[in-house]
C-alpha cells in the first residue's frame, strides 16, 4: 500500500501511532485523528465556497454577454476574498422585535445543513468522510435542516414579507422532497444499497444510462429543493423583496448566499455519484488524487448545468410550481419508479447488455407516453379555446 | 459502526462552529450604532401596517398533510429497494401494490380539488 495508493489512511495509521506514541488512549486518538479528517473536509468545503463565488459571477456575467468582475487579481479571481472582508465589516442591524436566539441561528443552521453534507460525498475510493450504510436517506434528512433554516428565519425576522416567504418556501422545499426521494430511490434499486459510496462502487455501468428519467427527475427536484432559479421564488426581488433574508445584514446574509452555492455544488456531486459513476472514468481511478479530480470536474459540470438553467429560465409562479409538482412530477417518478423495479427483476439474469437496452428503452417509452398525454391534454385545451363556448342547455342537454 | 455516527456528531459539531465563528468575527469587527429608523421593520419604505406574524393560509396546511402521507410512504419504500435485489418477483408486485394504492389517495386528493392553490 503505497503512500499514493492510499494516503488518508496511511496518514491517519502514522498518526495513531505517534499519539499512542505519546500515552494517549486508543479510542481518544481516533476520536482526534477523525477530528482532524472533519475539520480538513470542512476547510476544503469552505474553501471551495470561495471559489464557487467567483464562478458563478463569471458564469452569470458570460451568460448574459458582459464580462464580470475582472478587476481585483488576475482575472477577479480575488473578488470573493473582497466580498468576504466587506461582508464581516458591515454593520450588522437587527430589526426591533426578533427573535434573538433563532434569528442569530437560522444562518449557522442552513451552512451546518450544506456542510453535513459533506461527511459522505466519496471523492475517491480511499477519500471520504464516512462510509454510511444509510447514505441516501442521510442525504434527505440533512436536506431538511437547510428547509427548517429557512422557516426559522422568516419567522424570527418579525417581517410580515419574510414570513409569507418562509411559509412559500417551506410549501416548495416540502412538496419538492418527494420526487427528489423517489428518484433517489432508482439508483438505490439498482445498486442494491443505500450507501453512497456502493452505489459508485456498483455503477460499472452509469445509471444515467439505465434510467435517464431519474435523473431529469433528480435534477428538477434538486434545483427545486436549493431555491434557485427557476424556482426562486423565495428569494424573489420583484414579488416579496428578498424574500426570508430580507431582515438579514453583513455575513448573516454572506452565510446564506454562500450556503446556497455550496448546496448547488454539493447537489452537483450528488447527481455526479449517483448517476453519473462518482469518481470512475473508464478504470483511470486507481490513483486516488485522478479519481478526486474526475469527480471535482464531474461535480462542476453539473454545477455548470445548475447555473445554465439558473441563468435562462424565468421564475416559475407558486400555484404552477405546486401544480408541477403534484399533477406531473409525482406521479411522473412514482411510475418511473415501478417500471424500474419490475424491469430490474425481471431482466436480473440477463447479459448486461439486455439489461441496460431493456431498462432504457423502458424510460424512452415512459417519457413518449407523457409527452402524447401532455399533447392531448394541449389539443384538447387548444380546442376548447378555438370553439366558441356552447350556450348552457345545449351542453346539459347533451351530458 | 458507532464509529461512523460519531464521525457525523463531530461533522455537525464542526459545521455549527465554523459558520459561528464567521459571526463571530464579524461581531468583532462590524460598527454598532443602532437607531430606531435603522432598526424598524422593513415594508417598502413604508410605516408597517398591522401585526407582523400574519394570519396562515390554510392551504399550506394541505400541502404539508399531503407531504407527510407521501414522505412516510417513501420511507417505507427504502428498506424494499434496499432489499429488491435478493427478493422474488412477488416482492416487486407488493411493492407496487403499495405505491398503487397511495397514488390512488393522490388520485383522490386531486379529483377533489385539494392540489389547487386557492
Amino acid at each position: 500500500m503505497t503512500f499514493w495508493g492510499d494516503p488518508i489512511n496511511i496518514i491517519a495509521a502514522w498518526l495513531r501511532g505517534v499519539f499512542t506514541g505519546w500515552g494517549m488512549a486508543a479510542g481518544l486518538a481516533n476520536v482526534l485523528i477523525a477530528l482532524l479528517g472533519v475539520v480538513v473536509l470542512v476547510t476544503f468545503a469552505m474553501l471551495l465556497d470561495i471559489g464557487l463565488v467567483w464562478v458563478e459571477r463569471k458564469a452569470v456575467a458570460r451568460f448574459q454577454d458582459r464580462l464580470g468582475p475582472n478587476r481585483l487579481g488576475p482575472f477577479g479571481l480575488f473578488q470573493p476574498v473582497a466580498d468576504i472582508i466587506k461582508l464581516i465589516i458591515k454593520e450588522d442591524i437587527t430589526p426591533v422585535g426578533a427573535d434573538r436566539l433563532i434569528y442569530n441561528l437560522a444562518p449557522i443552521l442552513a451552512m451546518t445543513a450544506v456542510l453535513l453534507l459533506w461527511a459522505i460525498l466519496p471523492l475517491a475510493p480511499v477519500i471520504f468522510g464516512v462510509d454510511l450504510n444509510v447514505g441516501v436517506l442521510y442525504i434527505v434528512a440533512a436536506g431538511a435542516i437547510g428547509a427548517l433554516s429557512i422557516i426559522l428565519a422568516g419567522w424570527a425576522s418579525n417581517n410580515k414579507y419574510a414570513l409569507v416567504g418562509a411559509f412559500r418556501t417551506v410549501a416548495q422545499m416540502v412538496s419538492y422532497e418527494i420526487p427528489m426521494v423517489v428518484a433517489l430511490l432508482i439508483p438505490t434499486i439498482l445498486a442494491g444499497t443505500m450507501s453512497v459510496k456502493g452505489i459508485v462502487e456498483q455503477q460499472s455501468l452509469w445509471y444515467v444510462l439505465l434510467s435517464p428519467l431519474g435523473v431529469l427527475i433528480f435534477l428538477i427536484s434538486a434545483i427545486a429543493e436549493l431555491g434557485r432559479s427557476p424556482f426562486d421564488l423565495t428569494e424573489a426581488e420583484s414579488e416579496i423583496v428578498a424574500g426570508f433574508h430580507i431582515e438579514y445584514t453583513g455575513m448573516k446574509f454572506g452565510l446564506f448566499y454562500a450556503s446556497e452555492l455550496l448546496h448547488a455544488f454539493t447537489f452537483g456531486g450528488f447527481i455526479a455519484t449517483l448517476f453519473f459513476g462518482g469518481w470512475r472514468f473508464f478504470g483511470l481511478e486507481q490513483y486516488p488524487l485522478v479519481a478526486f479530480l474526475v469527480f471535482m470536474v464531474k461535480a462542476m459540470f453539473f454545477y455548470w448545468v445548475i447555473m445554465w438553467v439558473r441563468y435562462s429560465m424565468p421564475r416559475i409562479r407558486i400555484d404552477h410550481l405546486l401544480a408541477f409538482n403534484w399533477k406531473f412530477l409525482t406521479p411522473l417518478a412514482f411510475v418511473v419508479l415501478m417500471v424500474t423495479a419490475v424491469m430490474n427483476k425481471v431482466l436480473a439474469s440477463a447479459e448486461t447488455w439486455v439489461y441496460a437496452l431493456g431498462l432504457l428503452l423502458s424510460n424512452v417509452v415512459i417519457g413518449w407516453i407523457t409527452v402524447e398525454i401532455l399533447r392531448a391534454q394541449a389539443r384538447r385545451r387548444r380546442k376548447a379555446e378555438e370553439n366558441p363556448a356552447r350556450p348552457a342547455a345545449v351542453e346539459a342537454a347533451h351530458n | 459502526m458507532p464509529e461512523h455516527w460519531i464521525y457525523i456528531g463531530l461533522f455537525a459539531i464542526v459545521g455549527i462552529i465554523v459558520p459561528a465563528a464567521a459571526l463571530i468575527l464579524s461581531w468583532i469587527l462590524a460598527p454598532r450604532k443602532p437607531n430606531p429608523i435603522k432598526q424598524s421593520t422593513y415594508e417598502c419604505g413604508i410605516e408597517t401596517v398591522g401585526d407582523n406574524w400574519v394570519q396562515f393560509k390554510a392551504q399550506y396546511y394541505i400541502f404539508a398533510l399531503v407531504f407527510l402521507i407521501f414522505d412516510v410512504e417513501t420511507v417505507f419504500l427504502f428498506p424494499w429497494a434496499v432489499a429488491l435485489s435478493k427478493l422474488p418477483l412477488f416482492a416487486v408486485l407488493e411493492g407496487i401494490l403499495f405505491i398503487l394504492i397511495l397514488i390512488a389517495g393522490l388520485a383522490y386528493i386531486w379529483r377533489k380539488g385539494m392540489l389547487e392553490w386557492i
